[in-house]
């Protein structure tokens, strides 16, 4: 494994955006940062910009107001990156799915990578969605599930 | 004049800087994480973040960040230099000056708004060390005579024994030169309090690695210069430095971040109060 490889493993920079999600899973989220988790420990920081962020987490169901604010995310975040759709909301709309506002998952406006359902997830789920994005970003075939 | 040896250690010293710095910075999210009564990350965290950033697709906001990117780690390894090859505090004050304004520069020519705010903050936060500094080193020449490095090392007594509340003083425009709470106003290294990125916002892939790397010499120099202090014996002098740099990261996890107001007020009240009445003292004494 190259250097550049091993680095990017093991710096993983977090951009974390709600896209109107219940606030369940932005709190799983905020807890896999706490002590008891400690994702920095594998390099993992929550960062609030873009420009620098290696994974987008996305909580919440896309929806048409907010679906140009996730693109834009996304397209501000230089390659190679990554998209984690965090909770059911995210990952297929949830109970929200047939709203009139609602488009569905987060995958109708982003590619997503991974996808964690779970109402809400646990951070051990999280960090379990994280590892097999590393596998992702490794070249290596990511395994079947969470 | 200096010989070869003492050249090519001089050289590599001031090379050496970033290095060191990123060592530092290593211990630093360390010790945080321990204070916080976590595990934290691994202590080479810091290189392994600047090779991701370096390895990103290029995504640079407008032609001139490359430039001041570079000129900002390259005004801080001269700045590191002239302080290794023992000139003049003044100019290395200077030097670092022109890498800070490069930097701001670099933030001002994106069109952010958050960039901008956060250009103005690191204004704000040299105009806050910059005099201090400048007040301490009229300190160091009216004791030493002279303005230069060498002219510390050839004084023969401790600084420390004869100006202990410049470094006091010192001490706060280190934890703001660190860009620790709570003087951390232009752009905190942990995403604890942040608009967005502060001064950083607009840098990516390499302008931010090369910005990261320059930060971590601009630090290791300012701990060179603080060193200076207990010039007689180096080692002494480094184990001062060492821990100046421990009192800002128990100051980072003790206080959340002031305004800048309050930065001001603080560095400058405290600093320039502090000094003068070193000064003063030893006028009184004879000494100056």
């Amino acid at each position: 494994m190259s250097l550049v490889q091993k680095a990017r493993l093991k710096s993983l920079w977090v951009l974390h955006f709600d896209c109107g999600s219940c606030n369940g899973c932005d709190i799983e989220v905020l807890a896999a940062l706490t002590p008891k988790f400690d994702v920095e420990r594998f390099g993992i920081v929550n960062i609030g910009d873009p420009k620098q962020a290696d994974v987008l987490v996305v909580t919440g169901p896309a929806n048409r107001r907010n679906q140009r604010v996730l693109r834009n995310l996304y397209e501000q975040m230089p390659e190679p990156k990554l998209v984690i759709a965090v909770g059911t909301c995210a990952s297929t709309g949830g109970v929200f799915h047939n709203c009139p506002n609602v488009l569905g998952g987060v995958d109708k406006v982003v590619p997503v990578d991974v996808y964690v359902p779970g109402c809400a997830v646990r951070p051990e789920q999280i960090i379990d969605a994280v590892v097999l994005a590393l596998d992702k970003l490794a070249g290596k075939a990511p395994k079947e599930e969470a | 004049m200096m010989d070869a040896a003492s050249t090519l250690i001089s050289i590599g010293l001031a090379l050496a800087t970033p290095l060191i710095g990123g060592v530092l910075s290593g211990i630093d999210s360390k010790l945080t994480a321990r204070m916080q009564e976590r595990v934290g990350p691994p202590l080479l965290q810091p290189f392994y973040d600047v090779i991701k950033l370096w390895a990103k697709k290029p995504m640079i906001a407008n032609r001139i960040q490359p430039v001041l990117a570079f000129g900002y780690l390259g005004f801080a390894l001269v700045a590191a230099g002239l302080v290794t090859f023992r000139q003049d505090l003044l100019l290395v004050l200077f030097v670092t000056a022109l890498a800070d304004v490069c930097l701001t520069v670099a933030a001002l020519s994106a069109k952010s708004p958050y960039s901008y705010l956060g250009a103005r903050r690191e204004f704000l936060s040299m105009l806050s060390y910059e005099p201090v500094m400048l007040l301490a080193y009229v300190a160091i020449f009216l004791v030493t005579g002279s303005f230069t490095v060498q002219g510390v090392l050839d004084y023969g007594r401790p600084l420390l024994l004869v100006i202990p509340a410049a470094l006091v003083a010192l001490q706060l425009v280190l934890v703001v030169e660190m860009k620790k709470s709570p003087f951390d106003v232009s752009g905190s290294g942990h995403a604890h309090q942040e608009l967005v990125r502060g001064v950083y916002t607009e840098l990516s892939g390499y302008t931010m690695a090369l910005v990261e790397v320059g930060h971590w010499a601009k630090v290791a120099t300012t701990l060179m210069i603080l060193s200076l202090f207990w010039a007689p014996n180096q080692l002494v002098g480094a184990a001062i430095a060492l821990a100046m740099f421990l009192v800002s990261l128990v100051a980072d996890n003790s206080y959340p971040r002031l305004t800048w107001q309050r930065m001001l007020k603080t560095t400058w009240a405290l600093g320039f109060i502090l000094i003068l009445l070193n000064i003063a003292a030893l006028a009184v004494g004879g000494v100056v």
